[in-house]
């Protein structure tokens, strides 16, 4: 076995939470670094802490290996809250949901459902459009299912510091017909921006056009504090009878993220049990079933929607530095010399394209983050 | 028209149309010997009283969170699992070339190792090199390996229906003629579907002649603990082979062991020649998990690491294990007794020459398609038994069926 090698004891640069890239950060001794580590916790949703307690103490609960596709009731509530309960799909029957391992477990199994069965061919390999920029690591997932051709089409706009939505729909309406596209109905990462109600009409309109929609919601209810409202690109698509996939992640929304709670959404016009039986196939191969835990949870949970509502609202609550962000991510401009100051110099860890997590800023490290943000942009670096 | 219009229909899994058609199943006197889960003697299935007990610990210490574990898992859970495997005091654990990456169950472990090796183990693309899986084998092994992109998947010789053991001469022949640096998936005890395992003696001629041809050896341990009650045991194989200065991997479960079969607790151990290659194949092992699951779940693995690093909390784990180890002991002994008693033609001897939870019976599939049509005892078409189906309130009405088969269905 013979290979080079870049792995180091730390985490890469590619991770989703700051506050586990501030690894590194435990190193550091200077008295005056940003205290992340001390105020800086993610949140647990009381609710959470309750029903994990009931759930270890339930007699009646067992261990056994779950349904291939997950637990029914999870995957009934996660369609649920993604598409509304009277969603033609839902009433029609014509969608159906897995449960996976978290986000990124229903990302490669929709690159490779599709990659099996989407166009009528055993071995469709793209292209696929990405935005942007985009997480690092989507291109990665897509071609190791096998789908080489991956392309992008334009989505920020570093001028007018937010998505420039015509350059997006000269992308799709230049793209090739059947072309898988990865759209993002809620908290685009890397850079918080989001499209509004009318843009994603236009986006829709385009989609109608033989090009199929692969979305994914991470953190629905948390960018605008509206369940309904974060998950409205997608439910606007099917309301136009498209066919699509969501991949949906419960681990910024519930604060589970180690618990990997995931969910496939398949809306289909016909075959849905074929393609059902295709997917479980696919399932086998990757994980055998599911974790319960916590799916367990966000299925309780889920049944409990009002006080549910009410306490995302209190997780929603951004510092009022950002004005453009929607939720955790947001591009703050720094360029990567400026990046490299605010690591080097003012010990504050972000992404290298600029991108940070802002539910990492709190009352006690706001001014000296604001501060040091404002060092790098405007001093001669 | 949907763009899905043309999908076909897959087949299920057979292991679970089983139990679906066994649930439906309105007789009273039916019995699932069918899905690889552990039942009690009411025919229930047994969350292990240490596992109660951790769970409880763990919903109740305030002090946990539930933050992204590291990419490659919990760095307790692995390193303990792999213990569990090699053994405390393993000389290659001490020389620090022993790396684990926590995975989403054995299945996923499997996974993690076959895409790896595809990437990397001979050359850069093994898309060619021949894997090795038993006749029989694991229904999944064949789907996991082939979806990893290796393009020829070849069975060895194992079972020797003739006899009802094991085809050595069969599978020393197989080793001896695949191309050299071959993968070979082998059961590190308890083999599934047969529940025949090589002696002490015979897995010692095949190491030789792995070695020999420089043969990987990739070994799935499901059961440890579970067949002969005694964890080391039951491991002795594995570290046979590591002995012997192999460098291999070793896909752990804990589904069968602690009972945690829905949280998918996983362990693919790594054992290589030194510190520097570990270190590098881990490295390339966290960029397959990264864009397959990015990390792992926590709770089942938080709770099995508890429990093996918890001395008071290990033995009890250990005792449970035996406990489902003796059920399955007895009711294999038992169901010895009443076929000979019942004078059911045929030797039954392999019954309790087999280890684990399943048993080899060598019925047809005629005479399994009479038990399961006519006396709604749900086996698979091979022949193979789940040992914990069994109840001392069945086990008669299963031998008196047995009986019926052998003796009226040719």
């Amino acid at each position: 076995m013979q290979m080079n090698s870049e792995f180091r004891e730390r985490q890469p640069i590619g991770v989703k939470n700051l506050s586990v890239a501030l690894t590194r950060h435990r190193l550091e001794c200077r008295q005056d670094r940003t205290d992340f580590l001390k105020h800086g916790h993610t949140t647990w949703l009381p609710l959470v802490r309750k029903i994990k307690q009931q759930i270890s103490t339930d007699p009646t609960l067992i261990t056994e290996y779950p349904h291939i596709l997950g637990i029914p009731e999870f995957t009934r509530r996660a369609t649920q809250l993604a598409l509304g309960k009277d969603s033609p799909a839902i009433v029609e029957s014509r969608v159906f949901g897995i449960q996976t391992v978290g986000c990124t477990g229903a990302v490669c199994l929709g690159a490779e459902l599709l990659r099996s069965c989407y166009c009528s061919s055993s071995s469709w390999s793209g292209p696929i459009l990405l935005s942007s920029p985009c997480d690092d690591s989507l291109a990665g997932t897509f071609k190791a299912a096998g789908i080489e051709d991956v392309q992008y089409y334009r989505y920020w706009d570093a001028e007018s510091n937010g998505v420039c939505v015509e350059n997006m729909v000269h992308d799709l309406e230049n793209a090739p017909e059947q072309c898988v596209v990865v759209l993002f109905a809620s908290g685009h990462r890397p850079t918080g921006a989001e499209l509004s109600q009318e843009d994603w009409k236009r986006v829709a309109e385009v989609m109608k056009r033989q090009l199929f929609a692969f979305f994914l919601m991470s953190a629905q209810g948390l960018c605008s504090g509206s369940l309904e409202q974060d998950a409205w690109p997608v439910r606007h698509c099917v309301s136009l009878g498209l066919e699509l996939l969501c991949a949906q992640s419960f681990s910024h929304n519930f604060g589970l993220y180690g618990e990997r709670v995931g969910h496939l959404l398949c809306v289909l016009k016909q075959n849905l049990l074929a393609v059902q039986s295709q997917a479980e196939k696919l399932v086998q191969t990757l994980w055998s079933c599911p974790p319960m835990e916590g799916a367990r949870v966000v299925a309780t949970v889920l049944n409990l929607i009002p006080s549910f509502t009410s306490a995302l609202v209190c997780l929603g609550k951004e510092p009022p530095l950002f004005k453009k962000i929607t939720f955790s991510f947001s591009i703050t401009q720094c360029n990567s010399q400026q990046v490299d100051f605010l690591v080097q110099k003012k010990h504050i860890y972000l992404l290298p394209n600029g991108c940070l997590n802002v539910s990492a800023i709190n009352s006690r490290n706001l001014d000296y983050v604001a501060e040091s943000i404002h060092q790098a942009l405007s001093s001669k670096l | 028209m949907s763009i899905f219009g043309e999908v076909p229909q897959a087949a299920p899994v057979a292991v679970f149309k089983l139990t679906a058609d066994f649930r439906e199943d309105q007789n009273p006197s039916k019995v699932n010997l069918g899905v690889g889960a552990y039942r009690t003697d009411e025919g229930q299935p047994w969350v292990l009283p240490v596992v109660r007990k951790v769970e409880k610990m763990i919903a109740d210490d305030h002090s946990l969170n539930h933050e992204y574990l590291p990419i490659l898992g919990l760095p307790e859970f692995r390193s303990s699992s792999s213990k569990i495997a090699l053994g405390e005091d393993s000389p290659a654990i001490k020389d620090n070339r022993v790396g684990a990456v926590q995975c989403l169950g054995g299945t996923g472990a499997l996974k993690i190792g076959a895409e790896f090796l595809r990437r990397w183990y001979n050359g850069t693309d093994n898309t060619k090199t021949p894997v090795y899986v038993s006749a029989p084998t694991w229904e999944n092994h064949n789907a996991v390996f082939s979806n990893a992109g290796f393009e020829d998947i070849r069975p060895y010789k194992y079972w020797d229906a003739g006899k009802r053991g094991l085809d050595l001469e069969g599978f020393l022949g197989d080793l001896e003629s695949a191309p050299d640096h071959s993968i070979f998936v082998l059961h590190a005890c308890a083999h599934n579907p047969t529940g025949t395992d090589p002696t002490q003696d015979q897995w010692k001629q095949i190491a030789d002649v792995m070695k020999r041809k420089s043969l990987f050896a990739f070994f799935d341990s499901a059961y440890q603990g579970f067949a002969s009650g005694n964890l080391d045991k039951d491991a002795w194989a594995v570290r046979y082979f590591v002995s012997q200065g192999f460098e291999l991997f070793c896909a752990q479960s804990f589904s069968k062991n602690f009972g945690l079969y829905n949280e998918r607790v996983g362990n693919l151990t790594v054992v290589a020649k030194d510190q520097d290659n570990l270190n590098r194949v881990l490295s390339q092992m966290e960029k397959i998990v990264r864009i397959t699951w990015s990390n792992p779940p926590s709770q089942g693995a938080r709770l099995v690491a508890i429990t093996l690093n918890t001395p008071e909390l290990f033995a009890e784990w250990k005792d449970n294990v035996k406990t489902m180890a003796d059920r399955v002991l007895l009711m294999r002994a038992q169901l010895k007794e009443k076929l000979k008693a019942l004078g059911t033609p045929g030797t039954w001897e392999h019954i309790t020459e087999q280890i684990g939870m399943f048993s080899f019976t060598g019925l047809n599939p005629k005479q399994v398609e009479y038990l399961v049509k006519e006396k709604h005892i749900y086996l698979m078409a091979s022949g193979r038994i789940n040992m914990c189906g069994l109840t001392t309130k069945n086990i008669d009405y299963v031998a008196e069926s047995i009986h019926e088969a052998v003796t009226t269905v040719q």
